[in-house]
């Protein structure tokens, strides 16, 4: 049989996966790799950096330089590596508790300073690895093993607090989108400064299970579907309804001076 | 010179390119003067949000193959612990320097010397060196990176408010003459290279980020490919290597001074700047007749048993010195139990020892 010819992407010996079936990190690697094909980005240059969690896991199956295996502290790592030497390109692919949870100060700050770095936030709503606890991303009122009585807690919306941050490119798709969201990978690969992308994807094992009653993949990408609209449809919605859905778009797109360091002479 | 400043001068000496640091008390001299100095020697300077965003950064740099610093004091250095515990899994180069001081005051302390040692999680050793003045913070500060560099491990500078906040002579020998010791890079393609297989020393060679070797620097357990292995057998062999290649090469690494131990009857082993008022002490004692004498730990850590060994197998008395509670001594007593007495002159009270009152200590064991 002919080999996937994106296979030539990954790290020898990686496969199989450890994601669970139907996750959505799993489709989230291979559109990173279908970007970083078409734009033919250089493997010898790339630093592709995970934290801890299952979209942490991505990077492991690359054939690139690899940072893996600590909580939060992703963009802390992409800092002192592009100081040192600008010229690799550092890819960081982060669940929403490495983003926004435990590594919330280390997002604002580097979005802040325009850290030329992408990364790309693998929103599955809940902390899919240590089985199924709210997330600071988990919608109001929904089950999961922390919150067996609906989640009390607003769930912050992470593109805005990009934007507001000071990131340069921001967009957010999800992983029923594959061809929206190669694109917007590809954009953000191609961007100079901090970019953002965040992929709001199914999490059939625990977030399927306890907030959406079925474990099916296909159910879970069916809600996801159903909760999303594009920015263009949410101007017509009234706000209240725009605060309970995932918003789609490529938001913010501009050009700032990138992060040369906290004293430059 | 400043104590402080003397670090900085020392760590560009040794080559370093990288700063990264949170303010803190007594610490801030090293920042500031690193916030000067580093970009006009064409190296880099952060300051970080955090102290975890500046240790990691550290780690970040150093693959990239920079040589990376930072500096912080007692609760700083409490925060870099998980950066401390990675950097040692992943076998990262790089240089802390902790300024310690009395918790959320800037008095003089050792209080962190266990937690130096035993702060990050998981099974580890830690090379940490206790310099007693600005020359030593100065050439301590070289000799970490140098240990850093040739062991592929975050080597700590333990320093105290006492000599951090000094002004000294400092005598700053010609570069030529000062010894540097930089990573060794594969000597094999890509393709033939295993990323974690024990090289010399028990370190494996440590090529920089965008050199092609595309490596996987995980925290989890990984075999010699660097791919992350759950096999019990592969998490053994790779934790005896990252400890073993600090204890194999003791002799490399553990350095003690002695004074007047020939004929010592009762010594005093002390580290830091309580070396200071500790050597005062024992030449008053032989002054007056006591067979005192001194043995100055530049090593905190590995304890340097050997040279402990041989002390207390000669003396009838070992005080051990120190600025804390009693934290050390426990090292001291462990490894001189069943050779002779031991005792503590401990002081915490934000105060270094006066000479007086180590001389105190020597004349009553001497009844």
């Amino acid at each position: 049989m002919k080999e996937n010819p994106l296979r030539k992407y990954l790290r020898k010996g990686s496969l199989p996966h450890f994601f669970c079936p139907g996750c959505g990190a799993a489709q989230v690697l291979n559109y990173f790799v279908r970007a970083a094909d078409e734009i033919k980005l250089d493997f010898d240059k790339l630093v592709a950096i995970g934290g801890v969690g299952c979209a942490a896991r991505i990077p492991v199956y690359l054939d690139a330089e690899v940072l893996h295996g600590v909580h939060g502290r992703t963009l802390p790592w992409a800092t002192g590596i592009k100081l040192h030497n600008p010229e690799l390109k550092v890819v960081i692919f982060a669940g929403d508790g490495d983003a926004v949870a435990i590594g919330g100060n280390h997002l604002i700050q580097a979005a802040r300073r325009n850290l030329d770095v992408t990364m790309i936030v693998v929103n599955n709503l809940n902390f899919g690895m240590t089985g199924g606890q709210a997330a600071p991303t988990t919608p109001c009122d929904l089950i999961t093993t922390t919150t067996p009585y609906g989640n009390r807690e607003k769930p912050f919306d992470i593109c805005k607090l990009a934007i507001t941050a000071g990131a340069t490119f921001v967009s957010r798709w999800n992983t029923a989108k594959p061809i929206r969201a190669i694109k917007a990978i590809k954009k953000a690969l191609r961007h100079q400064g901090f970019s953002l992308v965040e992929m709001v994807c199914q999490c059939p094992t625990y977030f399927g299970r306890k907030a959406l009653s079925s474990g099916d993949p296909v159910k879970g990408l069916d809600w996801i579907q159903e909760c999303s609209v594009t920015a263009k449809e949410a101007r017509k919605l009234p706000e209240q309804e725009v605060l309970k859905r995932f918003v789609l778009g490529d938001f913010t797109e501009k050009s700032d001076p990138v992060f040369e360091g906290s004293s430059v002479y | 010179m400043l104590g402080n400043y003397a670090v900085v001068e020392g760590a560009l000496a040794a080559g370093c390119d990288f700063f990264a640091g949170y303010p803190i008390t007594p610490a801030n001299e090293i920042s500031e003067r690193m916030a000067e100095r580093m970009p006009r020697v064409g190296g880099k300077f952060l300051q970080g949000e955090d102290e975890l965003c500046s240790i990691y950064a550290l780690t970040g740099a150093s693959l990239a193959g920079a040589k990376a610093m930072t500096a912080t004091a007692s609760a700083g250095y409490n925060y870099m612990q998980e950066g401390i515990g990675y950097a040692v899994a992943a076998e990262i180069p790089l240089v802390i320097v902790d300024v310690q001081r009395c918790r959320g005051e800037n008095f003089a302390t050792q209080a962190d010397v266990m937690q130096m040692r035993w702060g990050a999680s998981g099974d580890h050793e830690l090379i940490v060196l206790a310099p007693s003045s600005v020359q030593e913070l100065f050439d301590h500060t070289i000799r970490a990176f140098n240990l850093a560099e040739k062991y592929r491990t975050p080597v700590v500078v333990m320093s105290e408010t006492t000599i951090a906040l000094m002004r000294e002579k400092l005598v700053i020998p010609e570069p030529d003459a000062i010894e540097i010791e930089n990573r060794k890079k594969p000597d094999v393609p890509p393709e033939e290279f295993l990323p974690f297989k024990a090289g010399a020393n028990g370190v494996p060679p440590l090529p920089d980020f965008g050199e092609g070797y595309r490596i996987l620097h995980s925290l989890n357990p990984h075999d010699e490919r660097g791919g992350i292995a759950w096999d019990p057998d592969v998490f053994e062999a790779l934790y005896d290597r990252i400890a073993g290649k600090i204890t194999a090469n003791y002799d490399d690494i553990v350095q003690t001074e002695g004074y007047f131990l020939d004929d010592a009857e009762i010594v005093l082993i002390a580290y830091g700047s309580e070396n200071r008022p500790s050597l005062a002490a024992v030449r008053r004692a032989r002054a007056n007749g006591i067979k005192a004498g001194l043995l100055k730990l530049i090593t905190v850590w590995p304890v340097a048993e050997k040279e402990i060994k041989d002390v207390a197998g000669q003396a009838n008395t070992v005080l051990a010195v120190e600025m804390n509670m009693g934290k050390y001594a426990g090292e001291i007593e462990r490894v001189c139990c069943g050779y002779c007495k031991v005792a503590r002159v401990t002081k915490n009270r934000g105060l270094i020892h006066t000479t007086d009152e180590i001389y105190r200590a020597l004349e009553e064991e001497a009844k």
